[in-house]
């Protein structure tokens, strides 16, 4: 009697003990610290650089005063930065395609079984993990004009003459081969990483069925496999450009820009000016000009990768 | 004339023998079914003749021509995959006309003989859908006519029904028969479905541990199984297997029957302790224990539903028997005996 007495007032279980197991609270648990680092670090930022960029303001003088697009004509008539936005440009195409390429081919080379294999997989990621500064340092000693192991080797091989050896970073053109080199170096372990991933995602079906069609290698590599990882080579394309467009470490740390702003990119004119030289409303219009070819390329490669699921 | 030989073929992988000396021959025009439980080395022997692993030792001839060092694309042989291994990338036109194209047809031909498939699978509405807008039964349809696009000296099918759905699997079961029949290549059918393997076999050739167990029609291999693993192997429930004068005996169930269902001829009359019953809509099966044989596993009984079970319950003792004609005799290393009076037929 007593038992169905109690039934008759179900226990209501207590609700806050499941707080977390609702989605209207979950939910915006989760997502607010992206939108707050979006926020502070990406969207004040911006704001700000858009607001210096139509001012006067440098550090010896912080006036607010606007200017309009006086800061953009100047930056865009000078000479410098004429030079710079073409180097950018093959700076980071440079990088790109030879970083991406060489991925391609590191990752091929460890799809392979071979003893060891793991420990390569291991150490190719290095360049990627190793501190920028730190990795540069190395290259700067490495095309360094007296102490150059890449000059003792091309001398011991007798490639070339000693009364004229290369100024890896004192020449124009091959400053710019160095920093495009080194970048690339950088960019590798993250190619590798990304067609072993995209290389490990096509079915082992798919390439038995076109080894049975009668595909031999390239037409393995070109018309089925490149094509089904082709989403996942966008991605690494949209970031490692964004990656490379942005970067001023490498040029900073290797030429500073020199020899006579042959290797000056956009990251390393703004810092300059913006902040070495105090002249924050110019570097800030020089910063901006990153914006509309970032947006460009991301849009285009977006669309394409949007294209390609349809 | 045989499509496919393989002489002692052996197949190690570290220290483990895939495929362990097995001897075939497969002739032109049939349809040969590889049976075995997974991992017993049939996918690994399909997989050799199509040239996609080489084996560690034996010959394979196709055409009566050695081919062991040959390349998958010369040997002529088509294959569908499990998983079917569509091209994701490219339309079904396109994945029908691949193996044309990389052999170089000229693009007349390679429309006509893409039409030609499709029309006979009945897939031309779908020439222009990619892999992932179709259905099961459709991307099995798009493989198989991808694979007899080139007029392959042989097919070779690795589980393709086991990506369907039950129902599906029935009815693509007897169009595959049919199609099969209709093109006239001879065909390499993998499968661990002994439903399969019974329904579109002219052969089957059982495997086990990477030996050969058996190779004979489904009546043979059903009803003389070689031994007692393809004994056990086919059949739900499979045959009863009891101890008996150092070797074994074993009947099949639907033969194990109440004593009254049987008369006249010699019977092997069988005291049958019935332990629970399954009601399966159009057949009983009872299980239980005999009297006075060990058995490895619980002895099955299969009963057609419409016979009445007048005196036959759960945890009581009835009077079972056997024809002797239907008993079977393996020896102590479960080898198939055969009685004299068989030899004699």
């Amino acid at each position: 009697m007593s038992v169905t007495a109690q039934a008759a007032a179900p226990r209501r279980l207590a609700r806050s003990r499941f707080t977390f197991d609702r989605l209207e609270v979950l939910g915006p648990l989760f997502i607010i610290p992206a939108i707050l680092y979006v926020v502070v670090l990406v969207g004040l930022p911006f704001l700000l650089a858009l607001y210096y960029s139509v001012s006067a303001y440098s550090i010896f003088n912080p006036s607010y005063t606007f200017v309009g697009l006086k800061n953009f004509r100047e930056v865009i008539d000078s000479e410098i930065f004429r030079r710079t936005l073409a180097n950018t440009l093959i700076f980071t195409i440079s990088a790109q395609i030879i970083g991406l390429l060489l991925g391609k081919i590191g990752a091929m080379l460890l799809m392979q079984e071979f003893p060891g294999r793991r420990l390569a997989r291991a150490l190719i990621v290095l360049p990627w993990a190793v501190p920028v500064s730190l990795a540069t340092l190395a290259w700067v000693w490495m095309f360094d004009s007296l102490y150059s192991v890449i000059n003792w080797t091309l001398l011991a091989a007798g490639l070339i003459d000693p009364a004229h050896r290369p100024q890896w970073l004192g020449q124009e053109d091959l400053a710019m081969i160095a920093v495009a080199t080194v970048h690339a170096w950088r960019l590798f372990p993250f190619g590798v990483v990304i067609f072993l991933a995209g290389f490990t995602s096509v079915p082992q079906d798919v390439l038995d069925a076109a080894t049975i069609d009668g595909a031999g290698f390239w037409r393995r590599n070109y018309q089925i496999i490149l094509p089904i990882i082709a989403p996942i080579i966008m991605i690494a394309v949209i970031f490692g450009t964004v990656f490379t467009f942005t970067d001023l470490s490498v040029v900073y740390l290797l030429t500073k820009g020199g020899p006579i702003n042959s290797t000056q990119v956009l990251g390393s004119l703004a810092f300059q000016v913006g902040i070495l030289s105090g002249d924050v409303a110019h570097g800030a219009a020089i910063c901006l000009f990153l914006f509309p070819f970032l947006l460009v390329a991301v849009i285009l490669l977006l669309r394409s990768l949007r294209r390609r699921e349809i | 004339m045989a499509a496919v030989v393989v002489k002692d073929l052996r197949k190690v992988f570290g220290d483990v023998a895939a495929l362990d000396g097995v001897s075939l021959s497969v002739r032109d025009g049939e349809f040969l079914v590889l049976l075995g439980p997974s991992g017993c080395g049939k996918t690994t022997f399909l997989r050799i003749i199509a040239g996609l692993e080489r084996q560690t030792s034996g010959d394979l001839l196709i055409n009566d021509e050695i081919v062991n060092d040959i390349t998958p694309r010369a040997r002529g042989v088509a294959m569908v995959f499990q998983s079917y291994g569509l091209y994701p990338h490219l339309t079904v036109a396109n994945n029908i006309a691949f193996p044309l194209r990389t052999q170089g047809t000229p693009r007349p031909d390679i429309k006509r003989k893409v039409d030609w498939a499709a029309g006979l699978l009945g897939i031309d509405h779908l020439l222009h859908r990619h892999p992932r807008q179709l259905s099961g039964g459709e991307r099995q349809r798009v493989a198989l006519a991808r694979a007899l696009v080139r007029n392959p000296t042989v097919f070779l099918l690795d589980e393709p029904l086991s990506n369907l759905d039950a129902k599906l699997r029935a009815s693509a079961r007897s169009e595959l028969k049919q199609f099969q029949q209709k093109v006239g290549t001879t065909t390499i059918y993998v499968t661990h479905d002994q439903v399969e393997a019974m329904g579109m076999g002219d052969r089957i050739a059982v495997i086990d541990h990477g030996k050969l167990r058996q190779v004979g029609t489904p009546s043979e291999i059903y009803d003389h199984p070689a031994d007692d693993f393809v004994a056990s192997f086919l059949g739900t429930p499979p045959m009863n297997l009891v101890e008996h004068n150092d070797g074994l005996l074993g009947f099949r169930p639907e033969h194990f029957l109440p004593r009254e269902m049987l008369d006249g001829a010699a019977l092997s009359e069988l005291p049958f302790r019935i332990d629970r019953m399954e009601y399966l809509g159009s057949e009983r099966i009872l299980y239980g224990a005999l009297d006075g044989f060990q058995a490895k596993r619980e002895i099955t009984a299969k009963l057609p539903a419409h016979v009445p079970l007048s005196g036959i319950r759960a945890g009581e003792w009835h009077k079972f028997a056997v024809r002797n004609a239907e008993l079977r005799y393996f020896d102590r290393d479960g080898r198939r005996i055969v009685s004299p009076k068989e030899q004699a037929r």
